[in-house]
Protein backbone atom coordinates (compact mmCIF):
# COMPACT_ATOMS: atom_id res chain seq x y z
CA UNK A 1 0.00 0.00 0.00
CA UNK A 2 1.30 3.31 -0.96
CA UNK A 3 0.81 4.94 2.48
CA UNK A 4 2.23 2.24 4.22
CA UNK A 5 5.07 2.35 1.41
CA UNK A 6 5.80 6.02 2.31
CA UNK A 7 5.64 5.48 6.32
CA UNK A 8 8.27 3.06 6.21
CA UNK A 9 10.74 5.20 4.32
CA UNK A 10 10.07 7.83 6.96
CA UNK A 11 10.65 5.15 9.97
CA UNK A 12 13.83 3.51 7.97
CA UNK A 13 16.04 4.43 10.75
CA UNK A 14 14.13 1.68 12.92
CA UNK A 15 13.37 -0.96 10.04
CA UNK A 16 17.18 -0.78 9.46
CA UNK A 17 18.33 -1.20 13.51
CA UNK A 18 15.21 -4.36 13.22
CA UNK A 19 16.65 -5.75 10.29
CA UNK A 20 20.69 -5.41 11.39
CA UNK A 21 19.11 -7.78 14.56
CA UNK A 22 16.75 -9.94 12.37
CA UNK A 23 19.34 -10.91 9.81
CA UNK A 24 22.00 -12.20 11.69
CA UNK A 25 19.47 -13.93 13.74
CA UNK A 26 18.46 -15.43 10.64
CA UNK A 27 21.98 -16.50 10.04
CA UNK A 28 22.05 -18.12 13.72
CA UNK A 29 19.37 -20.40 12.41
CA UNK A 30 21.27 -21.61 9.49
CA UNK A 31 22.48 -25.35 10.65
CA UNK A 32 18.24 -25.58 11.25
CA UNK A 33 17.21 -24.05 8.10
CA UNK A 34 19.34 -26.59 6.49
CA UNK A 35 18.11 -29.77 7.86
CA UNK A 36 14.66 -28.64 7.04
CA UNK A 37 15.94 -28.17 3.93
CA UNK A 38 16.19 -24.41 1.68
CA UNK A 39 14.04 -26.58 -1.16
CA UNK A 40 10.93 -27.48 1.70
CA UNK A 41 11.53 -23.59 2.73
CA UNK A 42 11.80 -22.12 -0.17
CA UNK A 43 7.81 -21.55 -0.74
CA UNK A 44 6.66 -20.94 2.37
CA UNK A 45 9.31 -18.54 3.76
CA UNK A 46 8.49 -16.05 -0.27
CA UNK A 47 5.39 -16.57 1.10
CA UNK A 48 5.47 -15.27 4.19
CA UNK A 49 8.22 -12.59 2.79
CA UNK A 50 6.13 -11.76 0.22
CA UNK A 51 3.32 -11.07 3.12
CA UNK A 52 5.24 -9.21 5.13
CA UNK A 53 7.24 -7.34 2.94
CA UNK A 54 4.57 -6.62 0.58
CA UNK A 55 2.61 -4.53 3.00
CA UNK A 56 5.75 -2.69 4.29
CA UNK A 57 7.27 -2.01 0.96
CA UNK A 58 5.11 -2.90 -1.88
CA UNK A 59 7.66 -5.42 -2.14
CA UNK A 60 8.24 -6.90 -5.94
CA UNK A 61 10.10 -9.96 -5.24
CA UNK A 62 13.03 -9.69 -6.98
CA UNK A 63 14.89 -12.15 -5.04
CA UNK A 64 17.78 -9.87 -4.22
CA UNK A 65 16.95 -7.40 -1.73
CA UNK A 66 18.14 -3.96 -2.22
CA UNK A 67 16.21 -2.48 0.72
CA UNK A 68 19.25 -1.75 3.20
CA UNK A 69 20.69 -0.24 0.07
CA UNK A 70 17.96 2.16 -1.01
CA UNK A 71 16.92 4.09 1.88
CA UNK A 72 13.88 1.11 2.92
CA UNK A 73 12.23 2.40 -0.55
CA UNK A 74 11.74 -0.70 -3.18
CA UNK A 75 13.06 0.40 -6.60
CA UNK A 76 11.36 -2.47 -8.30
CA UNK A 77 8.44 0.20 -7.72
CA UNK A 78 10.01 2.49 -9.92
CA UNK A 79 8.36 2.03 -13.31
CA UNK A 80 11.28 1.56 -15.10
CA UNK A 81 12.50 -1.02 -12.23
CA UNK A 82 16.14 1.24 -12.19
CA UNK A 83 18.42 -0.14 -9.58
CA UNK A 84 20.35 2.81 -9.45
CA UNK A 85 18.23 6.21 -9.63
CA UNK A 86 16.84 8.27 -9.83
CA UNK A 87 16.50 8.58 -13.87
CA UNK A 88 16.29 12.12 -15.39
CA UNK A 89 12.69 12.46 -15.59
CA UNK A 90 11.75 13.55 -11.87
CA UNK A 91 9.18 16.39 -11.41
CA UNK A 92 9.62 19.02 -9.63
CA UNK A 93 7.61 18.40 -6.75
CA UNK A 94 9.45 14.70 -6.71
CA UNK A 95 7.39 12.91 -7.84
CA UNK A 96 7.51 10.34 -11.05
CA UNK A 97 7.89 11.16 -14.58
CA UNK A 98 5.61 8.22 -15.25
CA UNK A 99 3.09 8.05 -12.68
CA UNK A 100 2.97 11.92 -12.11
CA UNK A 101 0.83 10.89 -8.90
CA UNK A 102 3.57 8.66 -6.86
CA UNK A 103 6.51 10.30 -5.35
CA UNK A 104 9.53 8.99 -7.07
CA UNK A 105 10.82 6.09 -5.41
CA UNK A 106 14.24 6.51 -5.66
CA UNK A 107 14.07 10.53 -4.43
CA UNK A 108 12.50 8.62 -1.82
CA UNK A 109 15.62 6.37 -1.73
CA UNK A 110 17.43 9.06 -1.02
CA UNK A 111 15.77 10.48 1.72
CA UNK A 112 15.50 7.28 3.85
CA UNK A 113 18.87 6.72 3.55
CA UNK A 114 19.94 9.60 4.98
CA UNK A 115 17.82 8.74 7.91
CA UNK A 116 19.91 5.73 8.39
CA UNK A 117 22.63 4.56 9.51
CA UNK A 118 24.80 2.75 6.62
CA UNK A 119 23.85 6.09 4.67
CA UNK A 120 25.95 5.54 2.45
CA UNK A 121 25.38 2.23 1.00
CA UNK A 122 23.35 4.17 -1.30
CA UNK A 123 26.21 5.13 -3.29
CA UNK A 124 27.29 2.06 -3.87
CA UNK A 125 25.66 0.99 -7.76
CA UNK A 126 23.79 -2.18 -7.42
CA UNK A 127 24.11 -4.63 -10.35
CA UNK A 128 21.91 -5.38 -12.71
CA UNK A 129 18.78 -7.60 -11.50
CA UNK A 130 19.68 -11.42 -11.78
CA UNK A 131 16.20 -12.46 -13.41
CA UNK A 132 16.74 -16.40 -11.74
CA UNK A 133 15.97 -15.19 -8.53
CA UNK A 134 12.51 -13.44 -8.89
CA UNK A 135 9.52 -14.77 -6.82
CA UNK A 136 12.44 -16.37 -4.93
CA UNK A 137 13.03 -15.68 -1.14
CA UNK A 138 15.33 -12.75 -0.22
CA UNK A 139 15.98 -13.95 3.42
CA UNK A 140 17.16 -17.04 2.64
CA UNK A 141 19.37 -16.02 0.00
CA UNK A 142 21.28 -14.02 2.56
CA UNK A 143 21.42 -16.76 4.85
CA UNK A 144 22.73 -19.42 2.04
CA UNK A 145 25.03 -16.46 1.23
CA UNK A 146 26.56 -15.74 4.29
CA UNK A 147 26.76 -19.46 4.95
CA UNK A 148 27.20 -21.70 2.41
CA UNK A 149 30.09 -19.54 0.23
CA UNK A 150 30.53 -21.47 -3.33
CA UNK A 151 26.69 -23.32 -3.95
CA UNK A 152 23.75 -21.20 -3.35
CA UNK A 153 21.55 -20.88 -6.66
CA UNK A 154 22.28 -18.04 -8.47
CA UNK A 155 25.50 -16.93 -6.35
CA UNK A 156 28.15 -16.13 -8.23
CA UNK A 157 25.87 -13.87 -10.25
CA UNK A 158 24.44 -12.04 -7.03
CA UNK A 159 27.04 -11.38 -4.78
CA UNK A 160 27.23 -7.89 -3.87
CA UNK A 161 30.24 -6.53 -5.42
CA UNK A 162 32.26 -4.26 -3.35
CA UNK A 163 31.60 -1.50 -5.52
CA UNK A 164 33.48 1.44 -5.24
CA UNK A 165 31.27 4.96 -4.17
CA UNK A 166 30.58 6.62 -7.03
CA UNK A 167 31.39 10.57 -6.91
CA UNK A 168 28.56 11.76 -8.97
CA UNK A 169 26.08 9.24 -7.59
CA UNK A 170 23.66 11.74 -6.76
CA UNK A 171 23.47 12.96 -10.22
CA UNK A 172 20.14 11.69 -11.91
CA UNK A 173 21.39 8.61 -14.26
CA UNK B 1 5.63 -9.40 -60.96
CA UNK B 2 7.16 -6.89 -58.88
CA UNK B 3 9.89 -8.61 -56.13
CA UNK B 4 9.18 -8.23 -52.45
CA UNK B 5 12.68 -7.04 -51.72
CA UNK B 6 15.87 -6.31 -53.84
CA UNK B 7 17.88 -9.02 -53.13
CA UNK B 8 19.13 -11.80 -55.14
CA UNK B 9 17.83 -15.13 -53.19
CA UNK B 10 14.13 -14.09 -53.20
CA UNK B 11 14.73 -13.57 -57.49
CA UNK B 12 16.04 -17.27 -57.09
CA UNK B 13 13.53 -18.62 -55.78
CA UNK B 14 11.06 -17.24 -58.29
CA UNK B 15 13.14 -18.76 -60.60
CA UNK B 16 12.40 -21.88 -58.97
CA UNK B 17 16.51 -21.69 -59.53
CA UNK B 18 18.06 -24.25 -56.65
CA UNK B 19 19.39 -22.15 -53.95
CA UNK B 20 22.24 -22.99 -51.27
CA UNK B 21 22.24 -20.03 -48.32
CA UNK B 22 25.35 -20.28 -45.63
CA UNK B 23 25.53 -19.68 -42.09
CA UNK B 24 27.90 -17.65 -40.17
CA UNK B 25 27.94 -15.87 -37.11
CA UNK B 26 29.60 -12.63 -35.89
CA UNK B 27 32.56 -12.38 -34.27
CA UNK B 28 33.87 -11.57 -30.77
CA UNK B 29 35.82 -8.51 -32.69
CA UNK B 30 35.03 -5.09 -33.51
CA UNK B 31 36.20 -5.57 -36.71
CA UNK B 32 35.09 -5.66 -39.88
CA UNK B 33 37.86 -7.31 -41.21
CA UNK B 34 37.30 -10.19 -38.81
CA UNK B 35 33.82 -10.49 -40.44
CA UNK B 36 35.13 -10.95 -44.05
CA UNK B 37 38.07 -13.06 -42.67
CA UNK B 38 35.53 -15.87 -41.90
CA UNK B 39 32.46 -15.23 -44.15
CA UNK B 40 34.80 -13.77 -47.25
CA UNK B 41 35.24 -17.36 -48.45
CA UNK B 42 31.16 -17.87 -49.04
CA UNK B 43 31.14 -15.13 -51.68
CA UNK B 44 30.30 -16.23 -55.06
CA UNK B 45 29.38 -19.21 -53.82
CA UNK B 46 26.50 -19.13 -51.15
CA UNK B 47 23.23 -17.36 -52.39
CA UNK B 48 22.77 -15.58 -49.40
CA UNK B 49 24.44 -16.11 -46.00
CA UNK B 50 22.52 -15.64 -42.34
CA UNK B 51 24.10 -14.41 -39.72
CA UNK B 52 23.17 -15.31 -36.13
CA UNK B 53 21.70 -12.83 -33.28
CA UNK B 54 23.53 -13.95 -30.10
CA UNK B 55 23.41 -17.33 -30.94
CA UNK B 56 23.28 -19.47 -27.46
CA UNK B 57 22.18 -16.44 -25.74
CA UNK B 58 25.72 -15.21 -25.99
CA UNK B 59 26.79 -11.58 -26.92
CA UNK B 60 29.19 -11.06 -29.94
CA UNK B 61 29.11 -8.63 -32.68
CA UNK B 62 25.34 -7.23 -33.65
CA UNK B 63 23.95 -8.98 -36.20
CA UNK B 64 22.70 -6.17 -37.75
CA UNK B 65 26.44 -4.43 -37.97
CA UNK B 66 27.74 -7.72 -39.27
CA UNK B 67 25.09 -8.32 -41.77
CA UNK B 68 25.85 -4.53 -43.00
CA UNK B 69 29.30 -5.75 -43.39
CA UNK B 70 28.61 -8.84 -45.25
CA UNK B 71 26.35 -6.22 -47.84
CA UNK B 72 29.03 -3.59 -48.01
CA UNK B 73 31.50 -6.79 -49.57
CA UNK B 74 28.87 -8.16 -51.73
CA UNK B 75 27.68 -11.02 -49.80
CA UNK B 76 23.45 -10.95 -49.40
CA UNK B 77 22.70 -11.40 -45.78
CA UNK B 78 19.92 -13.11 -44.35
CA UNK B 79 19.42 -11.11 -40.90
CA UNK B 80 18.56 -13.34 -38.32
CA UNK B 81 16.30 -11.75 -36.28
CA UNK B 82 15.22 -12.54 -32.34
CA UNK B 83 12.76 -11.21 -30.23
CA UNK B 84 14.18 -12.09 -26.81
CA UNK B 85 16.36 -9.07 -26.89
CA UNK B 86 14.78 -6.13 -28.13
CA UNK B 87 11.39 -4.91 -27.37
CA UNK B 88 8.71 -3.39 -30.59
CA UNK B 89 10.42 -0.18 -30.73
CA UNK B 90 14.15 -1.60 -31.61
CA UNK B 91 12.86 -4.68 -33.05
CA UNK B 92 10.75 -2.00 -35.56
CA UNK B 93 13.50 0.31 -35.56
CA UNK B 94 16.12 -2.17 -36.37
CA UNK B 95 13.38 -3.27 -39.48
CA UNK B 96 13.82 -0.48 -40.67
CA UNK B 97 17.66 0.28 -40.40
CA UNK B 98 18.38 -3.20 -41.77
CA UNK B 99 16.59 -2.26 -44.86
CA UNK B 100 18.48 1.25 -45.12
CA UNK B 101 21.59 -0.45 -45.15
CA UNK B 102 21.22 -3.05 -47.90
CA UNK B 103 20.01 -6.39 -45.87
CA UNK B 104 17.09 -7.51 -48.29
CA UNK B 105 16.20 -10.54 -46.25
CA UNK B 106 15.10 -11.09 -42.74
CA UNK B 107 14.78 -14.80 -40.66
CA UNK B 108 12.35 -14.37 -37.27
CA UNK B 109 13.16 -16.22 -34.52
CA UNK B 110 12.45 -16.55 -31.24
CA UNK B 111 16.15 -16.82 -29.71
CA UNK B 112 17.70 -19.05 -27.30
CA UNK B 113 16.85 -18.93 -23.62
CA UNK B 114 19.22 -16.94 -22.18
CA UNK B 115 19.16 -19.84 -19.23
CA UNK B 116 21.58 -20.84 -21.49
CA UNK B 117 24.00 -18.95 -22.25
CA UNK B 118 27.35 -17.19 -20.55
CA UNK B 119 25.14 -14.57 -18.69
CA UNK B 120 21.56 -16.65 -17.79
CA UNK B 121 20.98 -13.70 -15.15
CA UNK B 122 19.96 -12.08 -18.16
CA UNK B 123 15.92 -10.34 -18.59
CA UNK B 124 15.03 -12.27 -21.94
CA UNK B 125 12.34 -9.49 -23.70
CA UNK B 126 9.85 -11.58 -25.46
CA UNK B 127 7.78 -8.22 -25.99
CA UNK B 128 6.15 -9.82 -29.40
CA UNK B 129 7.15 -13.28 -30.70
CA UNK B 130 8.44 -13.84 -33.92
CA UNK B 131 5.02 -13.95 -35.71
CA UNK B 132 4.02 -10.84 -34.84
CA UNK B 133 7.40 -9.48 -35.91
CA UNK B 134 6.66 -10.97 -39.06
CA UNK B 135 3.68 -9.19 -39.60
CA UNK B 136 5.30 -6.39 -38.65
CA UNK B 137 7.70 -6.56 -41.10
CA UNK B 138 5.37 -7.58 -44.18
CA UNK B 139 2.79 -4.66 -42.99
CA UNK B 140 5.96 -1.86 -43.24
CA UNK B 141 6.63 -3.55 -46.67
CA UNK B 142 3.33 -3.58 -48.14
CA UNK B 143 1.42 -1.05 -46.52
CA UNK B 144 4.58 1.32 -45.58
CA UNK B 145 3.09 1.97 -42.11
CA UNK B 146 4.36 1.27 -38.46
CA UNK B 147 1.91 -0.84 -35.66
CA UNK B 148 0.67 2.53 -34.62
CA UNK B 149 -0.14 3.24 -38.35
CA UNK B 150 2.99 6.35 -38.76
CA UNK B 151 4.19 5.98 -42.30
CA UNK B 152 7.17 4.81 -43.57
CA UNK B 153 8.74 5.91 -46.44
CA UNK B 154 10.34 4.63 -48.13
CA UNK B 155 8.89 1.48 -46.92
CA UNK B 156 11.62 -1.41 -46.08
CA UNK B 157 11.44 -4.20 -48.71
CA UNK B 158 12.82 -7.64 -46.66
CA UNK B 159 12.10 -10.82 -47.71
CA UNK B 160 10.89 -12.81 -44.68
CA UNK B 161 11.93 -16.04 -43.09
CA UNK B 162 11.09 -17.95 -40.55
CA UNK B 163 12.30 -21.53 -39.14
CA UNK B 164 11.02 -24.73 -39.21
CA UNK B 165 11.94 -28.03 -37.80
CA UNK B 166 11.04 -31.25 -40.31
CA UNK B 167 9.57 -34.14 -38.85
CA UNK B 168 8.12 -37.84 -39.24
CA UNK B 169 4.70 -36.58 -39.93
CA UNK B 170 1.94 -38.81 -38.16
CA UNK B 171 -0.91 -39.73 -40.08
CA UNK B 172 -3.36 -37.43 -38.26
CA UNK B 173 -0.46 -34.30 -38.05
CA UNK B 174 -1.18 -30.60 -40.49
CA UNK B 175 1.02 -28.35 -41.00
CA UNK B 176 -0.64 -25.82 -38.20
CA UNK B 177 2.59 -24.13 -37.70
CA UNK B 178 3.63 -23.17 -41.20
CA UNK B 179 0.08 -22.16 -42.22
CA UNK B 180 0.34 -19.28 -39.47
CA UNK B 181 3.82 -18.85 -39.90
CA UNK B 182 2.63 -18.00 -43.89
CA UNK B 183 -0.11 -16.20 -42.11
CA UNK B 184 1.67 -14.39 -40.61
CA UNK B 185 4.34 -13.06 -43.34
CA UNK B 186 6.57 -15.75 -43.88
CA UNK B 187 8.01 -16.14 -47.37
CA UNK B 188 10.53 -18.94 -46.81
CA UNK B 189 11.48 -21.07 -43.92
CA UNK B 190 15.18 -22.29 -43.48
CA UNK B 191 14.69 -24.99 -41.52
CA UNK B 192 16.76 -27.41 -38.61
CA UNK B 193 19.45 -30.07 -39.68
CA UNK B 194 17.77 -32.27 -42.12
CA UNK B 195 20.34 -35.40 -43.03
CA UNK B 196 17.39 -38.07 -43.14
CA UNK B 197 15.98 -37.68 -46.64
CA UNK B 198 13.53 -40.13 -46.48
CA UNK B 199 11.94 -38.49 -43.71
CA UNK B 200 12.19 -35.60 -45.27
CA UNK B 201 9.87 -36.57 -48.70
CA UNK B 202 7.30 -37.07 -46.56
CA UNK B 203 7.37 -34.63 -44.24
CA UNK B 204 7.28 -32.26 -47.81
CA UNK B 205 4.56 -34.60 -48.75
CA UNK B 206 2.31 -33.84 -45.98
CA UNK B 207 3.13 -30.05 -46.77
CA UNK B 208 2.41 -30.76 -50.58
CA UNK B 209 -0.83 -32.12 -49.59
CA UNK B 210 -1.77 -29.34 -47.57
CA UNK B 211 -0.61 -26.50 -50.36
CA UNK B 212 1.81 -25.17 -48.51
CA UNK B 213 4.64 -25.73 -51.32
CA UNK B 214 2.57 -23.14 -53.48
CA UNK B 215 3.08 -20.87 -50.98
CA UNK B 216 6.23 -21.12 -49.11
CA UNK B 217 9.84 -21.75 -50.31
CA UNK B 218 11.61 -24.58 -48.20
CA UNK B 219 15.28 -24.01 -47.55
CA UNK B 220 16.36 -27.59 -46.03
CA UNK B 221 19.30 -27.24 -43.32
CA UNK B 222 21.99 -29.58 -43.57
CA UNK B 223 26.02 -29.14 -43.19
CA UNK B 224 29.25 -30.70 -43.05
CA UNK B 225 29.22 -32.96 -40.07
CA UNK B 226 32.07 -32.69 -38.18
CA UNK B 227 33.01 -36.08 -36.53
CA UNK B 228 30.69 -38.83 -35.37
CA UNK B 229 31.04 -37.65 -32.02
CA UNK B 230 29.91 -34.30 -33.00
CA UNK B 231 27.00 -36.08 -34.85
CA UNK B 232 25.56 -37.96 -31.85
CA UNK B 233 26.23 -34.63 -29.59
CA UNK B 234 23.97 -32.94 -32.09
CA UNK B 235 21.05 -35.65 -32.00
CA UNK B 236 21.08 -35.51 -27.91
CA UNK B 237 21.29 -31.70 -28.28
CA UNK B 238 19.52 -29.82 -30.80
CA UNK B 239 16.10 -29.47 -31.05
CA UNK B 240 14.61 -31.52 -33.67
CA UNK B 241 17.67 -32.66 -34.86
CA UNK B 242 18.23 -36.64 -36.02
CA UNK B 243 20.75 -37.24 -37.73
CA UNK B 244 20.37 -41.24 -39.27
CA UNK B 245 22.76 -44.10 -38.02
CA UNK B 246 23.87 -45.37 -41.17
CA UNK B 247 25.39 -40.88 -41.61
CA UNK B 248 26.84 -42.02 -38.16
CA UNK B 249 28.29 -45.31 -39.50
CA UNK B 250 29.88 -43.19 -41.76
CA UNK B 251 31.62 -41.21 -40.03
CA UNK B 252 32.85 -43.74 -37.87
CA UNK B 253 34.47 -45.78 -40.33
CA UNK B 254 36.02 -43.12 -42.51
CA UNK B 255 39.89 -42.60 -41.79
CA UNK B 256 39.18 -38.69 -42.07
CA UNK B 257 35.87 -37.88 -40.51
CA UNK B 258 35.70 -34.54 -41.72
CA UNK B 259 36.35 -35.38 -45.17
CA UNK B 260 33.36 -37.61 -44.82
CA UNK B 261 30.98 -35.00 -43.40
CA UNK B 262 31.75 -32.85 -46.08
CA UNK B 263 31.10 -35.39 -48.68
CA UNK B 264 28.04 -36.87 -47.27
CA UNK B 265 26.99 -32.94 -47.31
CA UNK B 266 27.95 -32.50 -50.90
CA UNK B 267 25.58 -35.67 -51.74
CA UNK B 268 22.94 -34.72 -50.11
CA UNK B 269 23.19 -31.14 -51.48
CA UNK B 270 23.20 -33.04 -55.06
CA UNK B 271 20.19 -35.28 -53.81
CA UNK B 272 18.35 -32.51 -52.45
CA UNK B 273 18.93 -30.21 -55.83
CA UNK B 274 16.28 -32.95 -57.39
CA UNK B 275 14.02 -33.36 -54.87
CA UNK B 276 10.56 -32.25 -55.22
CA UNK B 277 9.36 -29.46 -52.93
CA UNK B 278 12.85 -28.47 -52.12
CA UNK B 279 13.65 -24.53 -53.03
CA UNK B 280 17.08 -25.04 -51.81
CA UNK B 281 19.89 -26.15 -48.59
CA UNK B 282 21.01 -23.97 -45.88
CA UNK B 283 24.37 -24.89 -44.91
CA UNK B 284 25.01 -24.41 -41.11
CA UNK B 285 28.43 -25.22 -39.53
CA UNK B 286 29.67 -23.34 -36.64
CA UNK B 287 33.28 -21.43 -37.24
CA UNK B 288 33.66 -23.38 -40.49
CA UNK B 289 32.80 -21.31 -43.36
CA UNK B 290 35.52 -22.80 -45.13
CA UNK B 291 33.66 -26.16 -45.19
CA UNK B 292 30.80 -24.92 -46.56
CA UNK B 293 32.10 -23.42 -49.36
CA UNK B 294 33.95 -26.36 -50.24
CA UNK B 295 30.59 -28.23 -49.64
CA UNK B 296 29.07 -26.08 -52.42
CA UNK B 297 31.68 -25.59 -54.67
CA UNK B 298 32.17 -29.36 -54.68
CA UNK B 299 28.39 -30.10 -55.44
CA UNK B 300 29.58 -28.72 -59.04
CA UNK B 301 25.77 -26.92 -58.88
CA UNK B 302 26.48 -23.77 -59.39
CA UNK B 303 28.27 -24.97 -62.79
CA UNK B 304 25.19 -26.75 -63.47
CA UNK B 305 22.88 -23.54 -62.91
CA UNK B 306 25.38 -21.43 -65.25
CA UNK B 307 24.89 -24.09 -67.79
CA UNK B 308 21.18 -24.38 -67.93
Amino acid sequence: MYSVRLSSIRHARALEMFYNAFEPAMVLLAPLLKRVGYAHLEKPVAAFERTVKGFLFDCQMCGQCALSSTGMSCPMNCPKSLRNGPCGGVRENGHCEVKPEMKCVWVQAWEGSRRMQADAKILEVQKPVDNRLKGRSSWLKVVRDKTEPAEAPGKAASKPAPAKPKADAKAPT
Amino acid sequence: MTLKSPGRLEALLLRRTFVMTAETSPPDAASAENVIDRAGCLKGLADAVNVTDGAGARAHMSAIACAAILAQHGIEPVLQFTVRDRNRLALQGDLIGAAALGIPNILCLHGDDPKNGDQPETKPVYDIDSRTLMTTARRLREEGTLPSGRPVAPAPRLFIGAADAPQDPKPEWKPDGLKAKIEAGADFVQTQYCFDLAMLRRYLARLGDHGILERLHVIVGIGPIASAKSARWMNENLFGVTIPEAIIARLEAASDQRAEGRKICVELLQELSGMQGVAGAHLMAPRQEQAIAEAIAESGLLKKRQAA
